[in-house]
């Protein structure tokens, strides 16, 4: 193991390098680009050993890797917003071929207008692909969630892709300290890649050909759809054995902080996370009984989790960094579903910092008093809230 | 008695869904014979997607990866660096896909993976529309034909515009090996396969594959209709290696383009107008053709 200061996408590169993909095809957006980069680094001095296709779009990008993961073999992309939406088809494609392609995401903010800042609207919009989704809060967690997207999407009984996305800047642009563990430690707890199935001369398999009404169609998307449920278990059991080998900890689906008596409790994905344990901390300073929960994986979604949380406390505030026009934002609507006939505590939505407008700990403690509010007078104001509007003198810093 | 140069070996079992007298079908059955049994096929959204059969049959004996309507270039190019990586250099990768995947949706990862220099093949079966979703125009649809996006009617809206030449887009990718072939000249069409198995990198050959269906000709006509755009230089067939033109049919006296037009009914419409712009068409194509062949040649 050997300290590093690296960014988040330095970081992606590094997890990357270290599962020892055979075939990276990549292409350039901002503010992913510095993955490939650091990729193409490594390939070129000789540390990794790769083949590097320049493809010349997203959408052949994934188109690539998903006939290579055919082949054989494992394979890596990385994307940002207009490119992740452009590979959509192939998402799916994807998931429908079993292939555990892994694939770093940087979010970043739809044009238009342009805007290259975070928020998270480009994955939530792939929410439905098939791809085992997950949203991490620092650069360590960015290495460690690709080494442990191999190990559970490789399963044969899992064989799906998962996508590892990382707030814009905050985390792809931002160095810090990062332990980046050796490669023979890393390969031991991967293993070499063993697909069930690959395209191979003199085996004259057909893989993707029509099928008929009658045909198993319906029968393969409920075995992915029986895959992801299972993927649940398999994350419980990746991150006990990553504590063991790596000795770094993870919650599995959902982070908890400080919520076992907390009034009221934050669900929140990504970076939000990191700023929200501080303000809870100084919230708890002053009296106040707040609690964070990071969810981690969005695909499979915890509703297990969420509901747990909704048993120990009066209040949920849903912190979305996306919207859903037409009816509140993924997260919140998500958890809501989970906590129908489960819960009747009060659920809020809190819409903020989208196109990377900052969310400041200040405007964190507002929410904060907000849902303590809710939770003491035990019913919802307004289900859906758009948190730091210019012009709304309520959320005014 | 002449030698005939056609493998006997087959990799392509009967009971395959084409239309009768499907010129696509005959292509794909030669191309495997010249290319063989170490083969990886990729097929996009065509007629071809269907023509192997629905799941589980198949009349291939290669092995198949099906992908979306507009990535055969890109998927190739997977393929060719996973088998690379693994050391399987000896494997011929194939892209197999109709004239709309190629010409119009999917050029773009054509390009890029032409351009990147992928040891891969890309076989293009021209049958000149979108055939599998019902006859529709295509960039590479030939001037003056109906098809049921140029559906005449009152206003005479055919298409009037130039057929894409998409074997000239290749050459100037400047790629070691472009070829146009036909199924009505199968030694031609082998031993252009054959001499582009032996170089390394990207190989585009357009076959032009007749369309009963979406021709409106008999079934029967198919190989005659085929031998008739060689011999009336509607669909010349030639070769580029390293920029260096062959022309590897000469018809000796052209026939008028009208021989070739009048077995279909995609082209009945035609007034004898119509048909002289053709033939313009066609003759200017062909010297064009015949310039680049002695130019390139001259450059020795």
């Amino acid at each position: 193991m050997v300290k590093m200061i690296l960014t988040g996408n330095e970081s992606a590169a590094w997890g990357a390098r270290l599962s020892r993909p055979k075939v990276v095809a990549a292409y350039p957006i901002t503010p992913q680009t510095s993955i490939i980069e650091t990729i193409a680094d490594f390939i070129a001095n000789g540390e990794m050993d790769a083949r590097y296709i320049r493809v010349e779009s997203e959408h052949s990008a994934m188109a690539a890797c998903i006939a290579a993961q055919n082949t054989g073999v494992r394979t890596f992309t990385a994307t940002s917003a207009h490119g992740l939406t452009l590979m959509h088809e192939l998402l799916i494609w994807a998931s429908g071929a079993r292939l555990p392609i892994v694939m770093s995401v940087v979010n970043r903010a739809m044009a238009p207008p342009w805007s290259v800042w975070t928020d998270q609207m480009d994955s939530m919009a792939q929410r439905d692909t098939g791809w085992i989704q997950i949203y991490v809060e620092n650069n360590q967690e960015v290495l460690d969630s690709i080494i442990m997207s191999y190990k559970i999407g490789e399963k044969h009984h899992i064989l799906l892709p998962t996508m590892v996305m990382e707030d814009a800047f905050i985390l792809s642009h931002t160095a810090e300290t990062v332990d980046v563990p050796d490669q023979k430690v890393v390969d031991d707890f991967i293993g070499e890649y063993d697909p069930p199935f690959k395209l191979e001369p003199g085996n004259p398999e057909g893989y993707g050909s029509l099928i008929m009404p009658e045909g198993p169609y319906m029968e393969f998307r409920y075995m992915i759809a029986k895959a992801m449920d299972d993927v649940r278990n398999e994350i419980r059991k990746t991150v006990e054995e990553f504590a063991q080998v790596f000795g770094r900890e993870y919650a599995p689906l959902v982070e908890e902080y400080k919520t076992e008596d907390a009034d009221a409790i934050m669900v929140v994905l990504g970076t939000i996370g990191s700023t929200a344990k501080d303000v809870v901390d100084w919230m708890r300073e002053k009296g106040k009984k707040v609690g964070l929960a990071r969810v981690r994986y969005f695909r499979p979604f915890p509703y297990e989790e969420i509901r747990n949380l909704a048993n120990k406390t009066d209040m949920l505030g849903i912190v979305d960094r996306s919207y859903t026009f037409g009816y509140g934002a993924n997260l919140y609507t998500e958890s809501k579903a989970a906590l129908y006939g489960h819960s009747s505590v009060p659920v809020k939505n809190y819409v903020m910092g989208l196109g990377g407008r900052d969310i400041k700990p200040e405007l964190i403690a507002k929410v904060f008093e907000d849902m303590l509010k809710i939770a003491k007078e035990g019913q919802v104001d307004r289900e859906i809230e758009w948190v730091g509007l210019q012009g709304d003198e309520r959320w005014s810093l | 008695m002449r030698k005939l140069t056609i493998p006997e070996e087959e990799y392509m079992l009967p009971g395959h869904t084409a239309c009768l007298g499907c010129g696509a079908t005959i292509a794909m059955r030669y191309v495997l014979k010249a290319l063989g049994k170490n083969t990886i096929l990729s097929i996009p959204a065509c007629c071809w997607a269907v023509i192997p059969g629905v799941y589980p049959r198949r009349t291939l004996e290669v092995p198949l990866l099906y992908t979306a309507f507009e990535v055969t270039g890109a998927a190739i190019s997977g393929i060719r660096e996973a088998l690379n990586a693994m050391g399987r250099e000896d494997v011929n990768v194939v892209g197999f896909a109709g004239d709309g995947g190629t010409a119009d949706i999917g050029i773009q990862a054509l390009s890029g993976a032409v351009e990147r220099g992928h040891d891969i093949f890309y076989i293009m079966y021209d049958n000149e529309a979108y055939m599998n979703t019902g006859i529709q125009r295509s960039g590479s649809t030939p001037m003056g034909a109906w098809t049921t996006t140029t559906p005449g009617g009152k206003k005479r809206m055919y298409k009037w515009e130039p057929k894409k030449n998409v074997a000239e887009i290749m050459v100037a990718h400047r790629i070691p090996y472009v070829a146009t072939a036909t199924i009505a000249y199968p030694e031609d069409m082998i031993a252009k396969l054959k001499r582009a198995k032996e170089i390394k990198g990207p190989k585009f050959i357009q076959i032009f594959s007749p369309c009963p269906t979406g021709w409106k000709h008999s079934p029967d006509k198919t190989v005659e209709i085929s031998r008739l755009a060689v011999q009336t230089n509607a669909f010349p067939l030639y070769e580029v290696i390293n920029g260096k033109y062959r022309i590897t049919i000469k018809p000796k006296n052209p026939k008028p383009v009208k021989e070739y037009l009048r077995l279909q009914g995609r082209f009945r419409h035609l007034t004898e107008e119509e048909i002289e712009r053709i033939q313009e068409e066609i003759d200017r194509n062909w010297k064009e053709l015949l310039k680049k062949e002695r130019c390139s040649q001259e450059e020795e």
